[in-house]
């Protein structure tokens, strides 16, 4: 077996082992890298260097005994909008073009303290904005299962890296669905958590209220161990949850014995390909045939979730984003004469079509005479689409459907009408909205072999019934 | 029911936005702008009479913490990110005449 070939766990089992050095592993992506980088362009960023020396100093520590938790020695990529002291973090964005943290992320420090070596930053839509990480100032990534077709978004680098070998695991943030789309887009597995279960110290931010650090990965396993390690009540974000039960590799079970799963019709209408359709309910089947009771029921609230979605996070983007003004960090234009021509001239110069489409979007709707209308009535709505799931979770332990209504569209097909590419986060971006954990999941292939996601929604902080769940289906379909 | 973006409203939603739209973006953006409240407005459906407004899902209110400082001195690191700096300060272009 080569080194690529094993999952994040296994590998670093076989380092602890003394089989593979935590350095023939960075080498080992590194080789990948320089096969495929160049045509897929996954990273932002890449720090050979600093990943091999790192490599050392971890491969010291488990020698030494100190660290022998189940992600030791594991190289890892992660996401351009996580801050990584030292190392550049562009949230692929000219404004960001020159930026470096002095402070890393909670969840990268988590993922560090772990034993991960972090080889590189990867690429996405700027800001987190878009679904097909097309929208990065840097160049697109190209989906590693088929180059003409886009990786999904908005952590495209993240999902295609993991896809493509050229990193063991990696981290995403998952906004309205930019961890599960991508992921299934790549054919990996993605997961975003029950809002503050991930510090999201250290995440660049979109929309404060929706935002999730969560892991893209080989398989189950690998999602369960890399959440267990990131996973923490952290006094630097006020929104971080204070849990017990962050054990998730306890889940690790065949066993959906009597789980009770609701098959939402809603999910199931106009839009959806056949074949993602067909490939997801035969998951349902599988899930069904190992013991979980199936069956359908409706959701309702469904087509309010896009623009719902839409007003609160253009709403939050824009006040997040009033931040980068040229005067501390980052990009600033040249020959302005004073302040103010200097802040709208950065701003202009420094932020792509589609940001600065979403922050006056979110300037309109916070703006006096229009906040009723449409900031407050999305909040209200965002309300009973909570009480939707509310619902549906008094009756089942889990939702089941697809992620994204088809598999990965061609390279240049989606930007050109935004509410149609906003229309492909149907699925995804309730979860956000509801504050609850998802992950999402390989399920099969379309004819021209692109992966069809399934996507599994728990209720708030039941994370370990969806890994239960995910893995016995997983390994059912083995 | 469909929205109409003018000038006006364009002009005045750069201003908080702190944006300089050209020519072509504003027509855009007027345009982009239009269809998707056309889009929004499908909220209107919806009777949220007595719907408080969610802007948290969890009722975690009034996080406190001491306000301690944790971190050591890092102002050279932070100036080391600025645009342009002088004597351990941000340097800005001229605010009032």
């Amino acid at each position: 077996m080569e080194i690529l070939d094993h999952t994040a766990v296994e590998l670093s089992e076989k380092i602890k082992r003394g089989e593979i050095r935590a350095a023939e592993a960075v080498e080992a992506v590194f080789a990948r890298i320089d096969e495929t980088e160049e045509q897929l362009h996954c990273y932002v960023t890449l720090e050979r260097e600093k990943a091999l020396e790192r490599a050392a100093s971890v491969q010291a520590k488990i020698d030494a005994g100190e660290l022998d938790g189940p992600l030791a020695g594991v190289p890892f990529a992660v996401k351009d909008n996580l801050c990584t002291r030292g190392t550049l973090t562009t949230c692929s964005s000219r404004i960001l073009e020159n930026f470096v943290p002095t402070f890393s992320a909670e969840a990268v420090e988590r993922l560090e303290a772990a034993g991960a070596v972090i080889i590189g930053k990867t690429n996405m839509d700027e800001f987190a904005m878009g679904s097909t990480t097309e929208t990065s100032y840097f160049g697109v990534t190209r989906n590693p299962r088929n180059t003409d077709h886009v990786p999904g978004g908005s952590s495209g680098g993240s999902a295609a890296a993991v896809a493509a070998g050229e990193c063991f695991a990696a981290l995403g943030s998952d906004t309205g669905g930019s961890i599960r789309q991508p992921a299934s887009y790549c054919g990996v597995v993605g997961m975003k958590p029950t809002y503050g279960t991930v510090s999201r110290y250290g995440l660049i931010a979109y929309g404060s209220s929706l935002d999730q650090i969560g892991p893209l990965t080989k398989d189950v396993r690998d999602c369960a161990a890399v959440l267990e390690a990131i996973a923490s009540h952290d006094p630097k974000d006020s929104t971080s949850m204070k849990r017990e039960d962050t054990d998730f590799t306890s889940a690790l079970a065949e066993d959906v014995q009597g789980m009770r799963i609701g098959v939402p019709r809603d999910y199931f209408g106009e839009g959806l390909q056949p074949e993602v359709r067909d490939a997801v309910l035969a998951a349902a089947e599988t899930l069904r045939d190992r013991g979980a009771v199936v069956e359908e029921f409706d959701l309702s609230l469904v087509e309010y979730a896009v623009p719902t979605y839409y007003t609160i996070a253009a709403a939050e983007a824009s006040s997040n984003l009033e931040r980068f003004d040229g005067i501390k960090y980052g990009y600033r234009a040249a020959g302005a004469q004073s302040l103010h021509p200097m802040y709208k001239k950065t701003r202009s110069e420094g932020f792509g079509a589609e940001v600065k489409r979403r922050i006056m979007l979110g300037s309109f709707v916070l703006s006096s005479g229009y906040y009723d209308a449409y900031y407050l009535k999305a909040l209200r709505v965002k309300a009973l689409i909570k009480k939707a799931f509310d619902e549906a979770f008094a009756k089942y332990d889990l939702i089941l459907g697809p992620v994204a209504p088809s598999t990965a569209p061609k390279l240049g097909e989606s930007l050109s009408d935004p509410i149609k590419m906003y229309l492909g986060d149907i699925y995804t971006i309730s979860v956000n909205l509801a504050g609850l954990p998802a992950i999402s999941l390989p399920c099969g292939t379309d004819k021209e072999g692109l992966p069809v996601g399934l996507q599994l929604i728990g209720d708030c902080f039941q994370e370990k019934k969806l890994i239960r769940a995910a893995y016995t289906y997983e390994q059912g379909v083995k | 029911m469909a929205n109409v973006i003018d000038d006006a409203t364009i002009e005045y939603v750069s201003i908080l936005a702190k944006l300089e739209l050209s020519g072509e973006e504003r027509e855009q953006a007027k345009k982009d702008m239009a269809n998707m409240l056309d889009y929004i407005d499908k909220l209107g459906e919806l009777d949220t009479k007595g719907v408080e407004p969610m802007s948290h899902v969890f009722p975690v209110q009034n996080v406190f913490r001491e306000d301690e400082v944790t971190n050591g001195d890092a102002s050279g690191q932070i100036l080391a990110n600025a645009p342009e700096e002088r004597d351990g300060m941000f340097v800005v272009p001229q605010t009032f005449e």
